[in-house]
């Protein structure tokens, strides 16, 4: 990512080699995986030039001063700005992922153990409602549920939950976390389940009959067994979190914002790349943080066999 | 989940009490929407519309409207992004799924890149580069732009799909005397089949509810579904843009309804073999 020439033909040099050209060495390793070189060439040529060129891009743009020399103005300048931003966004996602952690594993655990078949089929039926919903809508939708004459507020004064007076309008971070979680639980549960799924009922039974509780077999035996499906899909979800646009213009579009936001403010009011861009690198090493955690796991389980 | 060892009454109207809670969750925002798309007028502090109607159907789907044009204009980019994805996806796949590959791991790091790493920064640029080539605001732009990003779901699902063809069968067919090109056209391409369905509608479903990409590279002149309803929510016209989500919200809930019919499992299990 230091360089957006080089991260041009990075993406490029499968295309390249494909032209039957040089008679040496090369000709004969071209000779055994040409054909499926030339397959993946013009895929890998797509993702290259519209996707990590950008995103080198994106780091040449947010270190490059005026003159063109090498700086770090832009990142102070966004620090100045954003650092309220920053942490509001790293709260909120964060918050998201525990909870959409929590209800996957509530709902993909009664989903495997559960012992009323007719919740079970129920549940799975009703779960996934949300699982293809875009964000665009999702945010729409909490928008007008979760305004302060909205649904929700409705239904807690008609049942006597609160006081007509005390309703509030949950449009702001509270909102963003609940279209987050409601659009993206589903998914975690759906990978979670899955996995649940193929876990040995042997292992399972065999607690059971010794007298385990159910939520002793998901958290001491099945849990671990899925920890890693779990992470991937919190991970995954955690960056698609971060790089949603619409809930929170949608439901809280004034500061403090998410950073997302505040990109889409840089440019379509100052023309300013250079911040957004910086802005943009900044979320990606929220992203990378998360992609730690991810390789941590991951090595740490390869290690211990 | 407490309620497991409890007594058989108390326990059933737990399970009860949180299938409850949890359709209310799931299906109180979705019927909010069925109820402002139908809504007449509606103002604080009435719990329900004063009144019921399809004035604002009418304004939406009249001829030459706005969000007929936006329908339009987003399956017709889906649909492109669907035909240049699985163009460029299949044989890819298939190379990943069949064939020996250098850089194999190197190859599918980028293939996962666009879906794991937040896309916000890529937008932007490539609508910097757009703007000065002249791709922003037009549909071959935005298609791009989706196809980069649906086109690695493709690659995913089409691969495993491959994968999940028996060998046996492609070696019985070549022990017949086919050729690879005859064997992959009659015996690979047919099995796997389910599986490009299966990529091609989350491609099409991606491209068609696809915001942030739309909303830097599609400007001024590319107005897809997504952003007509969002225009309409920031105006604050909430029936409008409720039926707009309305549409949005069939081909969502019509795939995940039917997912699994092409989506098999064995598939599943080889996404990111």
């Amino acid at each position: 990512m230091a360089d957006s020439a080089r991260e041009v033909t990075l993406g490029l040099p499968p295309g390249r080699d494909d032209q039957p050209a040089a008679v040496n060495a090369r000709s004969q390793f071209l000779r055994g995986h040409g054909v499926a070189l030339a397959l993946i060439a013009p895929a890998l040529a797509v993702v290259g030039l519209f996707f990590v060129a950008p995103l080198g891009m994106s780091a040449v743009v947010a270190f490059r001063g005026k003159s063109g020399g090498f700086t770090l103005e832009h990142f102070a300048k966004a620090f100045d700005f954003y650092t309220t931003d920053l942490l509001f966004t790293l709260t909120i996602v964060l918050i998201s992922t525990l909870l959409i952690g929590l209800v996957a594993i509530a709902i993909a655990g009664y989903l495997t153990l559960g012992g009323h078949p007719r919740t079970v089929a129920i549940l799975r039926w009703l779960y996934r409602w949300p699982l293809f919903i875009p964000f665009v809508v999702a945010g729409q939708l909490m928008r007008t549920f979760l305004a302060k004459n909205g649904m929700l507020n409705h239904v807690l004064i008609g049942s006597g939950l609160i006081e007509p007076l005390s309703a509030q309008s949950l449009l702001d971070w509270r909102g963003i976390v609940v279209a987050f979680v409601w659009k993206q639980a589903p998914f975690v549960t759906l990978l979670l389940a899955g996995a649940m799924a193929s876990v040995e009922s042997q292992h399972i039974e065999a607690a059971r009959n010794l007298g385990a509780r159910r939520l002793r077999v998901l958290v001491d035996i099945v849990l671990p067994q899925v920890r890693g499906t779990l992470l991937v899909g919190l991970v995954l979800s955690f960056v698609t979190m971060l790089s949603v646009l619409s809930v929170p213009l949608m439901i809280n579009p004034n500061s403090p914002t998410m950073m997302t936001v505040d990109v889409a403010y840089r440019i379509s009011t100052h023309g300013d790349y250079p911040v957004a861009n910086a802005l943009c690198l900044l979320s990606l090493a929220l992203a990378a943080i998360g992609a730690v955690f991810y390789l941590k796991h991951a090595t740490a389980r390869a290690e211990g066999g | 989940m407490r309620g497991f060892s409890l007594p058989l009454p108390v326990s059933a109207v737990m399970r009860a009490a949180v299938l409850a809670l949890l359709a209310f969750a799931i299906f109180g925002p979705l019927l909010n929407l069925l109820l402002w798309a139908f809504a007449e007028r509606w103002y604080f502090p009435n719990k329900l519309p004063l009144e019921f109607g399809l004035t604002y159907w009418y304004r939406v789907f009249q001829p030459r409207g706005n969000a007929l044009a936006s329908l339009g204009t987003s399956v017709w980019i889906a649909i492109l992004t669907v035909m240049f994805s699985l163009a460029v996806a299949v044989p890819a796949g298939y190379a990943l799924a069949r064939l020996k590959l250098p850089w194999r791991g190197a190859i599918l790091l980028v293939f996962l890149l666009p879906q794991a790493v937040p896309n916000l920064p890529v937008y932007v640029n490539i609508a910097q580069v757009f703007y000065q080539i002249g791709l922003n605001g037009t549909i071959l732009g935005v298609v791009l732009v989706h196809a980069s990003h649906g086109l690695v779901l493709a690659v995913w699902i089409a691969s495993a799909a491959f994968a999940s063809v028996d060998v046996s069968l492609e070696e019985a067919s070549r022990n017949l005397g086919a050729s690879p090109w005859t064997c992959f056209r009659t015996v690979t391409l047919p099995l796997a089949v389910p599986g490009l369905i299966a990529s091609a509608i989350f491609v099409f479903l991606e491209s068609l509810d696809e915001f942030t990409g739309t909303y830097f590279v599609g400007v001024p002149d590319v107005t897809t579904l997504p952003l007509l309803m969002f225009n309409a929510t920031m105006g604050g016209n909430y029936q409008i843009s409720s039926i707009t989500a309305l549409l949005l919200l069939i081909p969502s809930i019509g795939f995940m309804l039917v997912v699994e019919r092409f989506l098999k499992s064995d598939v599943l299990a080889m996404v990111g073999r």
